[in-house]
């Protein structure tokens, strides 16, 4: 676990980047992670998927799996893939400050 | 050569529940990570992607050592259905869809769906018995040059 400066603040993450604390979250360290990513300018509709991971995350303690996302979160499949092409689970966990997704599906 | 796989090509060669999963389940994954993806359906595995059969994919009860199920056990007409339903409810309650839905959901995640021509020839099949998804009817060598740069996985 390192520490690193995101958007004026100093927050904890892991290995690969993702946030270790979702507390330590704020919307400009949202966009400084996607900017980061290649996902830049954050739409409505990749917010639509980010604040649903989160909240999902943050209700039951797990990140939902690419099938609920696709069937729940109001962004079919397809369009998912067009708003995050290096993988949406991983890449909206990423973004809105939550853990890396462990599922398999 | 990079470390990390940018490219994974899988081959869904067997038509049991058990054969082809895990075939779906890694080119899904991979393209979870970002991985581009191809699947080619070849023999058996054909029924994946073959709207007739596509939903009555099962298990294989007889030589299947894995169940430790007797051998004249598992011949009772009916237990490959049972052992297919339970294994379907579990998978359900992890969220692993059945085989029609899973694999319009990797088409949908830009994987892409090719059916063997050898084995679609040997069925007497057409583009017809294929699920929409399914892209092309390709050879072999048509495959190779679609894997080209990327991992094949044989299934």
């Amino acid at each position: 676990m390192t520490t690193t400066r995101l958007a004026g603040t100093t927050v904890e993450v892991d290995a690969e980047g993702f946030l270790t604390d979702p507390a330590q979250w704020n919307e400009q360290i949202a966009a400084e992670i996607a900017s980061a990513n290649g996902i830049e300018p954050l739409t409505d509709r990749h917010w639509q998927v980010i604040r649903f991971m989160r909240e999902t995350y943050l209700q039951t303690g797990s990140a939902p799996s690419i099938r609920s996302l696709g069937k729940t979160s109001g962004v079919p499949i397809k369009e998912l893939y067009a708003l995050f092409p290096k993988g949406p689970a991983k890449l909206a966990a990423k973004i809105g400050g939550i853990p890396k997704p462990r599922g398999c599906i | 050569m990079s470390d990390t796989i940018e490219k994974v090509s899988i081959v869904i060669s067997k038509g049991s529940l058990e054969g082809v999963y895990p075939g779906l389940i890694m080119a899904n994954g991979a393209r979870m990570e970002g991985i581009e993806a191809n699947v080619f359906f070849t023999f058996f595995g054909l029924d994946a992607i073959n709207k007739a059969k596509h939903e009555h994919v099962k298990v294989a009860t007889v030589g299947n050592p894995g169940l430790h199920l007797a051998t004249w056990a598992g011949g009772v007409p009916g237990v490959s259905a049972l052992v297919t339903h339970q294994l379907a409810r579990a998978m359900e309650k992890l969220d692993i869809p059945p085989i029609p839905e899973f694999v319009e959901m990797i088409a949908d995640s830009g994987a892409g769906l090719y059916a063997c021509k050898a084995s679609v020839d040997l069925f007497g099949l057409s583009e017809a018995d294929f699920i929409p998804q399914a892209q092309e009817i390709i050879t072999v060598g048509e495959f190779y040059a679609l894997a080209s740069g990327g991992q094949i996985i044989f299934t």
